[in-house]
Order: C-alpha cells, then structure tokens, then sequence
C-alpha cells in the first residue's frame, strides 16, 4: 500500500508548508498578460523594497478574461485584477459587490494603463493582398477569428469590423451585412485567442488572422518574422485592458497598501515601458514616442465613445439573441 | 498455449486452422487500430515535446512551476484513489452479490459522474462552496477556503474519478456468481476471511485495472479541476492545468513537454499494473498444478 | 450466472449504506444543488432554453457523435481486448501497456494533438483531404477525438470478463462440433454482452461530456459544428448561471435516461 503511504506523507508535507508568513498578492489576469506581468512583478517588487518594505510573493493567475472574473466573483482571493474587458470587471461590483461601482474613475484613462488594438496577420508576401476590412469578405478569403462568445479578443475583433463598416456604409444594417459576410468566411471559430492563432499558425488554416496586436508581435517573434507580416487596416479599435484593486479581498487580507502601489506602478515610467517592450501600447506620452516606431499610427475608435461602453454593446452583439447569434440563425 | 490436450479431437484441431487466418486478420486489425487511434497522436505529442531537444524537454520538466504542478496532482491522486477504490468495492460487493429492488437506479446513479461534463462537475462544487454558492457565506465567516484550493481539486477529482472501480468490478463479480462465496461461508470462512481469500483472488484484475483508470483519470483529469482550481500559478495548478498554461503562453514545446511526463507517469502505473499481474501469475502457478 | 439473493453472504447493509452515504455526498448532493440552481428558472423559460434551435442542434450533434464513438469503440475495443487476451503477438505488451494513455493525456493535448494530425495540412488529414474526405472542424473530427478519449472504457471492461472465460470452454464446444461463430454466439456472447454493454454506456456517456478534446478539432460553428458543453462555457461566460444549469441538467437528464435504460437490458439479459 505504498500509494496510501505516499499519500499521507503528501498530504503531511502539504500541511506543514502552510501559508508563507510574508505578504502575498494575487493577480488574477487573462492569457495573453503573462510575459508582461512576470517581467512587472519583478520589476515591482524592486521598486516596492527599494521603498523600505518587505519583499512581496506575486502570484499569478491566467486564463480566459470571463471566466477569470467568474472565478473571482466565486471566491478566488484575487488582490487585483488585470482583465480583458472593462465588462468583465463590470460584473465583479454587479454579481460580486467585490468594488464599488465607480472603479474605472479610481486610475487614470478609466484604469487602463496600456492599450492595444486589432491587426490583422497575414501569411509571408500577402498571397491574398489583404490590405484592409473590405478584403476579407471576399469570396475565397478565410478568415480565422475565435468565437466572441467565448472570448474576450474576439469580441474586439467583431467591433473592430462593424465598427468599420458602420462608417463605411453608415447604416447598422450595413454593417450587420458586411459582418455576417466576414463571418461566412470564417472555416474555424476556435474558443480563445490562443487556440486561433494555433489554427493559423500551426495548422496552416485561413489566409487572415485577426489578432490583438501584442499577439500578432509575440507571434512574429516566436516565429522569427519568416512565415507572417503584420497588415494594420485603415481603422480599428482602441482596446483597453483595464485593472482595479478587489476591494472586498485586500481589505479582508490588508494588502490594500502594497495592491494599490501594484497597480500605480504601472503608470509609472518603467512599468510603461515594461508594457511596451511586451507589445502593449504605454498610456505615458513620453515612453510612447520613445516606442513609436513599433506602434503604427492608426485610426483608432473607442468602445465608450462609439459603442456606448461595454455596459451597452455587450447585450447588444454578443448575449443571447443578440447581433451575433443573429448573424448565424439567418444562415 | 502449451497445454492443448493431445486428446483434442481432429474436428477441434480443424476449427483451429481455421481460426489462424481470422488470427492473424484480428492481430493485424489490432495493430492498424493501435497506431490509428492511439499511437500516431502520442507521437504527435512526444514530436512536438523533443522538437527543440532533449535540453529544452527536461527544462520544461524540471521547471520550479512544473514540480509544484505535479507535486499538487501526485497529492490530489494520492487522495482520490484510495477513496474509490474503498468506494468501488462497497458498491460492486453490495450490487453484485445481493438482490435488492432499485438496483439498476444504483448503478445508473454510480455511472452517472462519467455523464456529467466536466464542466458541469466543476461547476456543481462552485455552485455550492463558491462565494456565491449555497455554503458560501458560511464557509467565508469561518475562513474555509473549498473551491480555488486543493479541497476543491480533490472533490472535483473524486468525482470525475468515482465510477472506474466500481465499474471494473461490477460486471466481472455478477458473472462470478456467489458460490464460491457461499461455500466459503459453509465451511465456517468469516466474513473478512472470505473476502480476503476468495473474493479478492477472483476481482485481482479488474481491480487492479480499475485502479490503473482511476489514476490515469484523475492525473489528466482537466476540465472539472480548470473549474475549481483558480489557476494560480505555482499553487493550485495541476499538470493538466500547467499544460494548458504554457500552451496559452505560446509555449508550445513546453506544454507538450509537461503532456509527455504526464503521459510517462501514466506509463510508470501500467508497468506497475504489468509487474504485478506477472507476480500475481507466478504466485498462482507456484501455488496451482503442475 | 445464478444471482439469487444469498443471506449466507454478510456485508449488506454494510457495503449498501457506504455506497449510499459516499454517492450522497459527492454525486447526489453536488447535482441537487445543479437542479436547485436551474430552479431559479421558471418553467416557461426553462423550455425556451433548451429548445432553442441552437441548444437542439447541439443536442443532436453532441448525442450523435458520441453515439457513433461508442459503436466504433464498442467494434475496435471488442477486438483490441480479444486480441490482447487471446493471443501472444510481437507488440502485444506494448499495446497493452498504452491503452490507458488517453486518460492520462489533458483532454485539451489530445485535442491539439488529433488537429495537428487531422487537419488539411496534418499528416493524415493531407491524405484525407486529397481523397475530398474533411475531417477537422467536421462532425467526422468531433467523432475521432471522442473515439480517441473514451477508447479504454470497452477494452478494460471487456479484459477481465474475457480472462475469466476459461479457454476450454470454447474448446468444448469446438470439439462438440461447433462452428465458431456457434461458439461465439453461444458461448462467448452471453458472458460478454453485459461487460460490453458496460464499456459501451460508459464510452457513450463520457464522449455526450466531452469539452476539452473536442472544442480544438470541431471548428465551434454554431448549428453546425457546436457540442452542448460549449454552449455551457458560452453561458457561463455570459454569467448566465441559470441558463448554463438548464443545459446542464437537461443533459444530465437524457443521459440518465440512456444509462439506466442500458443498466435495465442488462439486467434483463443477465437473467435470460
């Protein structure tokens, strides 16, 4: 009985580890922030010592921006949250009562220290000559987008072309013609960002992905720029990742202090500029110039000025019934 | 195979023959669905792991993320199993040897946790030890963390896990009968002595085979423990999890490395199944005719 | 094959309550607090949920699919345990030792792993594709990963019940002049059939679950190409709990119909 033997010792081990007696911080993110947060914490944890504290365990937690924040809502003690959508951290003060309602006004830019927008990737010498929105419906061109029920990206994405071509065509109903087309040339809709840019780049499907721009750099990266290149449309959309300190959690384990210089870091200097050499575009002018090369200057419209905010385009594209679903039962 | 009786008659000795070209079909079948279905997509597995080396595979391994995740499965293993392995024993003793009305309600009920997704499974744990759930506020006034810890990984494992054994056993021990049981009683066995010398000699194999699933289950179980786990890195992240993670992190190498120990844990059990099916055998032989 | 109730056995009450009390606690009451939950919902919606055109297309596609698997399953497994038991083959401890393996992988590797083979460009779907045979992002795909999850289920229920058959069984009826397909019939079937119908339902069951191998292999087109669980993770990440417990419970329900109505024939069959 070995095993049981093995168990108990496990289970012994386990019990006098116990929880380490410094401070700890959880930050529950989504998938595409993790090189990002590790190179942060790091760097934070510097500047948080250099300070005259203690050193500071940062966990880390990722995974899809939804159900992070589900996790969160059902009990997952997250000091801090740096999500996908500011919708998703919407639903902690609704569901949750984790922060109070007005959380976007606690940080500068409605507490969204870095930016990215949508881009599109395309194989090495553009066969397809995929130039801008309008050639991704043509007839023969696929189009590799995950599913924007399932994931936060891909709800960018679908804004980023009706967005597009509500000012192209000026009308909604337009711009649900031109997205319904876009999405018949759609062969895969995977359920994350990450599972899409495998179906691109490792299965060799579509001509065109759809891609956060972080991503479609970190792809370029890892692939040594032999395979891709990276196409910038004539307009997109500003996505703004937000970040808020989970009220109900740091005041339960009193970790606001260090939470909230966590989160402040990131609009300082450095943290900007850890966000840019990760690929996000920096909120401060000053690292921004110093990085405007990488970043090309796009015509860029935002969720809250355009859409109404999240609180209003959610229901309206993505719940059940709505544009989305639309799109597919007319099939 | 040595010991086809000479007295076998000529008419035996014919269906044989025949039989050695359906033999060879059923081997060859065999292996064609093997390396179809089973081989070709561990290779895949194994290819991508050592794609950039041996170097760069056991880093992935070695890797402090990496140990944690696997120690937290190892203990989450160590706990699950021997739970229903008691568990699958009672239920297959209780529905096998003894007539009772609602029996097949029972084993339905036991089959059931293999038909409830794996999302739900994780869900229906959430639902009652989440912060929102129906224990919730309770278990956060007196501090007891359930889901997002490892008593949720070990509840979500259990019930992923929770019909293998039993279901081994059931339908070997309904053919088995219960004479042997009932002479064993008749010439004044107790209970336990009876189980011990008669019934466990009988059930060994699917035994242990239903304890060879269970832990192949519960070390790759991924959608239930995703659930409840929290994912945070380094604490509550099982291998599976892990996988998944560096997967997400464009880590392609390193995710299949972290498959490939999983798949070699896995391996390490069924040599164990392996070694003591061979044991089990010599002792019988020892112990039987010649 | 005589099952009467013996009161020399002890251990009853014993085994039954453990067995009760242990499903109680990790099954019963768990899945109550399922039901509980989608009883938030009124009857009314509750319907309109699940007979959604998309949650029935799904229905169909995830039953179907998994049926399919199973019957695969229940034909490749019934041969793999056969051959495993009966026969000494170059090759056969290996394969013995590796038919566990697709439990252990992470259900998401298996999923990547069969895409990356499967796909147009794969190593296998490149032949497929070339005899206009699509298999990835198909319900053709969903069936392969699922065969792939659930392919220990027949051959380990099978296994034992096939090494408890002795050899001279057959050989007695060989040599009373039975054919073999007589000796199957007649001899092999009857003591088979339950452990099949077993590995079967069980096969069947786990592959109507089914999440994390599937989502990468079926390309996820609504109507077309969309599981059940999927519709779960696109409700809960709507924070749509109730919708995502009515789909729940709603598979929860047809599934326990299939099982027990399986469990009943074989019973029936146990007794004939």
């Amino acid at each position: 009985m070995s095993i049981r033997r093995f168990a108990l010792a496990a289970l012994a081990g386990a019990l006098l580890a116990g929880p380490a007696a410094a401070q700890t911080l959880l930050n529950v993110s989504y998938d595409p922030t993790r090189e990002l947060y590790s190179e942060f914490n790091a760097a934070f944890n510097k500047h948080w010592q250099a300070q005259g504290n203690d050193a500071v365990t940062i966990q880390q937690s990722h995974g899809g921006s939804g159900k992070q924040a589900r996790a969160v809502i059902d009990g997952l003690r997250a000091d801090v949250v740096t999500l996908a959508l500011a919708g998703d951290i919407d639903e902690l003060y609704k569901l949750g009562k984790l922060i109070p309602e007005n959380w976007q006004e606690r940080l500068p830019q409605a507490s969204t220290p870095y930016t990215s927008t949508i881009v599109f990737l395309v194989r090495k010498g553009n066969p397809k000559g995929i130039e801008d929105w309008d050639d991704l419906v043509k007839p023969g061109v696929e189009v590799i987008t995950p599913n924007p029920k399932t994931s936060g990206g891909a709800r960018w994405n679908f804004l980023a072309a009706w967005a597009y071509a509500q000012q192209k065509f000026g009308s909604e109903a337009k711009a649900q013609e031109f997205v319904a087309k876009l999405y018949q040339n759609v062969p895969v809709l995977d359920t994350g960002a990450r599972g899409s840019t495998i179906t691109f780049v490792n299965n060799q499907i579509g001509d065109v992905l759809l891609a956060w721009e972080n991503e479609a750099f970190l792809a370029l990266k890892e692939e040594g720029g032999n395979n891709f290149e990276i196409v910038a449309p004539s307009l997109s959309i500003l996505a703004e990742p937000p970040v808020a300190v989970v009220d109900k959690n740091v005041d339960k384990k009193g970790t606001r202090e260090v939470a909230e210089a966590y989160l402040d870091y990131l609009y300082s200097e450095e943290g900007q500029r850890i966000a840019a050499q990760n690929f996000y575009r920096p909120r401060n002018p000053a690292v921004a110039a110093e990085f405007a090369e990488q970043f090309p200057a796009l015509k860029l419209l935002t969720i809250d000025q355009d859409f109404g905010g999240w609180q209003a385009a959610q229901p309206k594209f993505f719940n059940d019934g709505g544009v989305f679903d639309r799109i597919y039962q007319a099939q | 195979m040595s010991s086809i009786t000479l007295t076998a008659s000529a008419s035996a000795n014919a269906a044989r023959r025949g039989n050695l070209l359906g033999r060879r079909l059923l081997i060859l079948g065999t292996w064609l669905a093997f390396m179809l279905f089973l081989l070709l997509p561990l290779l895949v597995v194994l290819g991508e792991a050592l794609k950039q080396g041996l170097g760069t595979f056991l880093g992935a391994i070695f890797e402090a993320d990496a140990l944690s995740a696997l120690k937290l499965t190892l203990l989450a293993v160590g706990i699950s199993v021997p739970l229903n392995l008691l568990f699958g024993v009672a239920a297959a003793w209780c529905v096998s040897k003894y007539q009772f009305r609602g029996k097949s309600l029972l084993v339905t009920l036991i089959d059931l946790p293999f038909s409830v997704s794996p999302v739900i499974a994780g869900l229906v744990y959430v639902l009652l030890f989440g912060a929102q759930g129906l224990f919730g506020e309770w278990l956060q006034e007196h501090d007891i963390q359930i889901v997002f810890a490892l008593p949720g990984i070990v509840l979500a494992t259990l019930f992923v896990t929770l019909p293998f054994v039993a279901r081994e056993l059931i339908p070997l021990m309904q053919e088995q009968g219960t004479q042997e049981e009932e002479a064993a009683r008749l010439l004044g066995a107790g209970g336990w002595q009876m189980f011990w010398h008669v019934t466990r000699p009988n059930i060994q194999w699917a035994l242990i085979y239903g304890v060879v699933l269970c832990s192949a289950r519960a070390m790759g179980e991924f959608g239930a423990v995703s659930v409840v786990s929290g994912h945070i890195r380094g604490y509550t992240n099982t291998l599976p999890l892990h996988v998944e993670i560096l997967y997400n992190e464009y880590n392609h190498v390193a995710a299949f490395s972290v498959a490939s120990l999983l798949l070699l844990l896995a391996l390490l059990i069924l040599l164990l199944k392996q070694w003591s099916e061979s044991r089990i055998n010599r002792l019988k032989a020892g112990a039987g005719e010649e | 094959m005589s099952r009467r109730t013996s009161p020399v056995i002890p251990g009853f009450g014993l085994t039954l309550g453990y067995t009760l009390v242990y499903l109680g606690l990790l099954v019963l009451i768990p899945l109550g607090a399922l039901f509980v939950h989608a009883a938030q919902l009124s009857w009314s919606e509750f319907c309109a949920i699940i007979s959604a055109p998309r949650v029935l297309a799904a229905l169909k596609l995830s039953f179907a699919t998994a049926f399919a698997a199973a019957i695969i399953n229940g034909i490749i497994g019934t041969l793999l345990a056969w051959a495993l038991v009966r026969y000494r083959f170059p090759g056969r401890k290996l394969i013995e030792a590796m038919i566990d393996l697709p439990f252990a992988l992470p259900t998401a590797v298996a999923g990547i792993a069969l895409t990356a083979l499967y796909a147009p460009s794969g190593l296998v779907g490149q032949f497929a594709s070339d005899l206009g045979l699509k298999i990835a992002y198909t319900p053709i795909g969903i069936c392969l990963a699922l065969t792939f999850v659930t392919l220990p289920f027949v051959v380990r229920t099978l296994q034992p019940v096939l090494a408890d058959i002795p050899r001279e069984v057959e050989e007695a009826a060989a040599c009373l002049g039975a054919k073999p397909l007589q000796v199957f019939r007649h001899v092999l079937l009857p003591a088979l059939l339950p452990a099949w119908l077993t590995g079967f339902s069980l096969a069947f069951a786990r592959g109507v679950g089914e999440y994390g191998s599937v989502i990468f292999i079926a390309g996820n087109m609504p109507m077309k190409t969309e599981i059940l669980p999927l519709l779960i993770m696109v409700k809960l990440d709507q924070y749509d709990y109730s919708g995502a417990t009515a789909i729940g419970v709603l598979m929860l329900l047809v599934s326990f119909i299939l099982l027990l109505s399986i469990n009943l024939l074989q019973r029936q069959i146990g007794k004939a």
